[in-house]
Formats: C-alpha cells, structure tokens, sequence
C-alpha cells in the first residue's frame, strides 16, 4: 500500500471543507469520540443535518472566524491506498498557505461551485497548482445538486476549464461532477448523475497512478550528516548519510560530488543493519565511495552521467511569503536541500497578477506576491530546473533579521 | 518513468529518518524527549536506524512526573542500557520542591500540568535548541496544523497565528537565542502506522500496553488505574478488570480500556476496528474543546 498527499484549492464557499468532511465521514475515517464532539456542536447546516466542515477546523482563531486559515492534515486510508490531505485556505491573503499546502502534493482538487463556474479564483488556484507542478489535477464541480444535477452545467464548466488549463499549462486532468452536502460522486457513485460514468472522486484517488521517476540519470543524494563511529574497531567508517531526493543510485555507480566536481564510485548502501544493492527516490540511507574525499552536510552526490546545473546567478519564480515587503538591497539566506547560503534578490523581472494572469513589471514584491526575479548566491548551488525535477529544484528564502522563511522559490535557469 | 511506489512504513520511516539527521545537521544541542510511551519509543528506534554505527547525536530526556506506571521507568532503563545512549531525567518534584509548582488538590488533581514547567526549566538548564517529541498530527485538531519543525519563543508558548511555512521538506530550524523548535518526526504516522511499524519492527514495549488485571477505579466515565498517586474517597470503588493503555502518561490522568488483547497482533486488530480515538482515553483534553491548543500554546509537548 502507498500514500498519496493531495490539496484542495477551494475556498468556504464552495464547499471545501464539507467536501473533506464527507471523504472522512463516508469512508468512516471518524472515530466515535470525534463524531460525540461532532455531533455535540451548535454547528448545523440549514436543513439540521451535521455540519461536516468542522472536522477540518482546527485553531480556535478559525473556529470564530468561520474561516481555514492555515494549513491542516487529515489522515485516512482505505483499503487500497493511505491518503494525506492538506487542506488549506482559499481566498487570496492565504495564498502563502495554499503553496505551502501544494509543495508536497502529488494531486490537487480544484473545486468549482456549479452556480458559478470558472472564476478568478479557479485561475488562481490553477496557476498555482502549475506554477508547484503538482502531477496530477481533479476538476470537482460541486454543489451539483444545486443546478439540478444538470448535465448541461458541468460540460459548459469542463469546456471553460479546458481553455484556462491550457492558458496555465495544466495537463491530466479529471473532471468529476459532485455534491459535498449531499454526498453525489464522493464515495459512493451518485444516483443523481446518471449520465457521469466516470468514477467517484474516492475511488478516483484510490486509482490515479503517480510515477515516480528513479531514472539513473536523475540521480540526487543531499548529505545531510556523515556518520563517522570513530571507535577502535570501526576507525575508518564514513557514511554520507542522506534521502534520496530523484532517480536511483547502485553500487558501483559512477557519481560526483557537488559543488566539488569530485568523482567516485559507490561502494556500499546501507539502511541500518541492511545493505540493499540500490536506493530509490525517496529512500534515506548511508552511502560509502570508493574514494575518501572531502564531502560535508550541504554538498550533494550526483549520478556522473546526469549532472544537474551549478551556478551562483539563477532565475527563478519566486512566492512572497512575509509580511514584510522583499528588500533587494538586503542580504537573504537560501536554503536549498541541505545547504543554506547567503544571498540577494539581484532583480525583479516581473509580478504576476495571479488572478489574471498579467505579468506587470514591478519594483516591489509583497505578501503572497508571484513573479520571476534571479537570485545571486555566495557560494554556487547545485540544481534542477524545478520543471524538470522539482525535488532538486525547490528551495526556501529566510530572513536573516526574523530568521522566517519568507519565500519559495521555483528554481529555472542559471544566468550566470 | 516507473511505477514503483515505497510502502507507506517505508515512506513514513524514510521520512522520520531524514527530519532526525535535519535536526543533527541544523542544531548544536538537540534532545529526544522520551516519554517512555510508544512514539517515542518508535522514536529511538528510528534514531537507530538514522545514525548508527555512530552515535546518537543528542541524549534522551525524560520529564518524570514521578507518578509513572512502574512498568515504564523498568522499561526506560532497561532500553537506555541495551542501546548505550545518554539519558537525561526532569524531575517534577524538584520542581515542586524549589516551589516553582504548587501540587494540585482534589479529587482529579494530577501532575501532568506541572511538568511542562519540569520541561522548560530543563531545556533552560541544558540549553536545549531542538527537542524531538513524538506528536503526529491525527491525535488531535490543533496538532494537525502544527508544522514538523515548530519554533518555540523562550517562554516555551507555540503561537500557531505565526507559524513559519514549511515547504517541500525543507526545513528552516533557523533560531534566536533562547528560542527552540520542537521536531516532530512521526507527524504522518496514524495510531495504526505507529503498530504497524512497532509489529514490522519487532520493536519491544512496556508491558502496560497488553491486556492485563489490575485494579482500577471509574471516574467521569473511564477507567483509571487505582494507584497512591490517585486520590479516592468513599465513593471510588475498586474493581479488578482486564486492561491495557493506549498511552503511556502520568498515572493520573491516562485511562485505561478494558481489553483481551495480549499480542500485538490483537491490539492491531482491536485498534482498526475501535471507535475510540486514542486522546479519548486521555482526560487532560477532555477540559475544552480547545484544551490541546490552550496547552500547546502553554509550552506542552
């Protein structure tokens, strides 16, 4: 069995929360002590039934405004995959949480109202969803039932989404016609919507495939810590002790470290007390090289026949995080992977107005503001363009004065 | 491209692994903080996995309320001397003997509110920059939002309004003076992973765990253990039943379920079909609906 993260972008009023509500109420992922808490609240839709939505509220903060403000996880699982969802906040001042939320995500689902199709946040939500690259999209129209479960609506909503999808360059789309309040299309198939043949949204998320890429030439081993024992007996250990982030390493690979430009060969992997003869994406593991050279937390192993690019001028798209404005005349830190340096946004190059999808030139760059800038950092960094390997291409900027991290930054091209 | 997926334990392992070598690359001066329940006992076994043949780069902390089930301080001495790693112990009572605390009265009185001031002051005392808890996210509402890295001010308060984001899985443990992060590992595990993994593992664990007999009383509705550190008037009445706990806290104020689960395999099997989730048999969140929130923000776990 798997995991799968997904987020959904949606806000309040389209029903997010009763949606996540009914996939855990349905799938019977509430525990009796919940549902007593739940069913114990004043909370209650219009026509006196539970109030789904509450089970995702978390923050006191929330539960007074009504509103999700952060991000939160729910766990549950059936009996053919175990899923994480992140369930954050729609409206445009929380647009730091929903690419938080969508940092991790291998699907996304966007919610529509039914009454009101595509509108200005469905094109902010779906940028967002292509600017993070997640993999995998879901279309849920909702509040079917409030149209009559016609079928007329929901092609005239798919049709609009085709044209933005395009405009934002989102592929692997699935279009599934729903009601959250109801219960139409979420766990169950719907008897309402006898011309929808496709499958519910749960039994959707149960099947989508997500690959993984373990390609050779993708290859990625940050060094987070080198384990050396130093005793009597083990006097010449080291093992550079790591996740890998892409692609797959084998014993006897060719690899290099980087920035260094070094090269060895795998000698050993290693997973506590066993020694399996590859490591895949997302395995942490030890690993030993043939050679002894000089490597540390921050550099980065690489397959030698697939090297990503090194560089200390990078254009990348960045997500403006803090509350205080970006200062370019200000000395950032760039943490990527396991290596934090100083830094400077060296320029702006545009902002996106992520409601229209203009991209304005601008000399400041504020709260949840998107655009392309190029950063140039003290020492070269070792990356993928974010398009290409997102697991090498995702780093964060910190605010050396607050020690918050106030951006996200989708790395594209050296500039160098 | 392949279609190879992880297993979720192996994921979810995996994942723990590479957040305790952050924490060992991030800080100068992390801790585990041992509880001698599960999760952190899931902990240290992760840490095995994460560092050895080396040595853990942090001691393990116990905050010892000094109404513990006798079953876990065995159990706690008898896993620091097999693994040889250091242990540091808070204890409650000093601090109520410096007059930092004052003991509750009454009928529910219990310690578990007094500790988090054990916690801090032993955090102060060894300047702790990273604790590692045991917390995962399904436990409870507030912990769902709470990030994998969570800065803590000096006065231990988690403000969950200013929480920094927490990208990909890169995390900033970037710090002032006086301020820590608690690192929670196992934030994606469910009650169910954690047995799975402990059964995948073979993972030893107290014996309060299993089905057992002992003497317990009822109080608002749950069964607690009977013990000198429970104060009982004429009302309470003793009853023996077969019990385990499905978590391991002060004597006080963890409840027990009346169970015939002996093997794991049975406690596996009675959790995926049980409709009580595991902070129900947990009193100190029965206060408020927003008591975790009000406890956390307070410097608790």
């Amino acid at each position: 069995m798997d995991i799968l993260k997904f987020i959904t972008a949606g806000s309040v009023d389209d029903g997010k929360s009763t949606l996540i509500g009914r996939l855990l109420y349905d799938s019977e992922a509430i525990l009796a002590d919940q549902l007593e808490a739940l069913h114990a609240s004043n909370r209650k839709n219009d026509d006196g039934s539970i109030d789904l939505a509450i089970l995702t509220d978390g923050l006191k903060a929330e539960r007074e405004q009504g509103i999700t403000i952060d991000v939160a996880y729910k766990y549950f699982e059936t009996d053919k995959r175990k899923f994480i969802i992140a369930d954050a906040p729609g409206h445009i001042q929380y647009t730091r949480n929903m690419v938080t939320g969508a940092s991790n995500a291998a699907l996304a689902i966007i919610l529509i109202d039914a009454r009101k199709g595509v509108v200005e946040q469905t094109t902010r939500h779906s940028f967002l969803v292509s600017l993070l690259q997640i993999p995998q999209v879901v279309v849920a129209v909702n509040k079917m039932d409030m149209v009559d479960f016609d079928q007329a609506v929901f092609d005239q909503i798919v049709a609009d989404y085709k044209v933005l999808a395009s405009k934002v360059g989102l592929d692997n789309i699935t279009y599934i016609p729903i009601s959250a309040l109801k219960g139409d299309n979420i766990v169950f198939s719907s008897s309402n919507i006898t011309w929808y043949k496709g499958n519910s949204l749960l039994q959707h998320l149960e099947n989508v495939e997500i690959t993984i890429d373990d390609s050779s030439a993708r290859a990625r081993l940050p060094i987070q810590w080198v384990v050396r024992p130093q005793t009597d007996e083990l006097h010449d250990y080291r093992g550079y002790a790591g996740r890998v982030s892409s692609g797959s390493f084998r014993i006897n690979d060719q690899v290099t470290v980087l920035p260094s430009g070094f090269s060895s060969t795998i000698s050993k992997i290693e997973l506590y007390d066993k020694q399996p003869d590859e490591a895949l994406a997302g395995m942490s593991v030890t690993v030993h090289l043939q050679d002894n050279i000089d490597i540390s937390r921050g550099d980065i192993i690489v397959n030698s026949a697939g090297q990503p690019q090194v560089s200390k001028a990078i254009e990348a798209d960045l997500c403006w995080m803090d509350t205080r404005p970006l200062d370019t005349s200000l000395t950032y830190l760039v943490q990527h992977n396991t290596k934090t340096i100083r830094c400077k946004i060296q320029e702006i190059i545009y902002k996106v107005n992520i409601n229209t999808l203009e991209k304005d030139f601008a000399d400041e760059f504020k709260l949840n503001d998107i655009g392309r800038i190029v950063i140039k950092i003290a020492e070269p960094l070792a990356f993928d363009p974010y398009q290409v390997n997102k697991a090498n291409g995702g780093a964060i900027l910190i605010d050396s004065r607050t020690n918050l991290t106030v951006g996200a930054l989708m790395l594209r091209q050296s500039v160098e | 491209m392949s279609k190879y997926r992880l297993d979720y334990l192996d994921e979810l392992e995996a994942e723990a692994i590479y957040i305790l070598r952050e924490v060992a690359g991030q800080f100068e001066k992390p801790a585990l903080l041992f509880s001698g329940g599960k999760d952190s006992i899931t902990l240290v076994h992760l840490a095995l996995k994460a560092f050895r043949p080396g040595k853990f780069p942090f001691p393990l902390v116990h905050i010892d309320t000094g109404h513990n089930f006798e079953e876990t301080i065995t159990y706690r001495d008898e896993m620091v001397a097999r693994i040889g790693e250091k242990l540091i112990i808070g204890h409650v009572q000093d601090s109520i003997n410096e007059g930092k605390v004052i003991e509750q009265k009454g009928k529910n009185a219990s310690r578990n509110a007094l500790q988090t001031v054990t916690l801090l002051d032993t955090i102060a005392q060894h300047q702790f920059d990273a604790c590692i808890g045991g917390a995962r996210r399904d436990e409870e509402k507030a912990r769902a939002k709470e990030r994998i890295f969570s800065v803590r001010d000096e006065f231990g308060q988690w403000d969950p309004k200013r929480q920094r984001p927490e990208l990909w899985d890169i995390y900033n443990g970037k710090i002032h003076k006086g301020e820590n992060v608690r690192v929670f590992p196992i934030s994606n595990w469910t009650e169910l992973d954690v047995w799975n993994y402990i059964r995948r593992e073979n993972i030893p664990l107290p014996t309060i765990y299993f089905a057992h007999q002992r003497d317990c009383i009822t109080r608002n509705g749950q069964l607690m253990a009977a013990s000198p550190f429970l104060n009982m008037d004429a009302d309470d009445r003793i009853e023996n039943k077969n019990v385990r706990f499905r978590t391991v806290g002060d004597m006080t104020c963890t409840a027990a379920v009346e169970s015939y689960a002996f093997e794991i395999d049975d406690i596996i099997n009675e959790i995926a079909s049980s409709k009580i989730s595991e902070r129900g048999a947990r009193m100190d969140d029965k206060v408020s609906e927003a008591a975790m929130e009000d406890r956390k923000k307070g410097g608790y776990f």
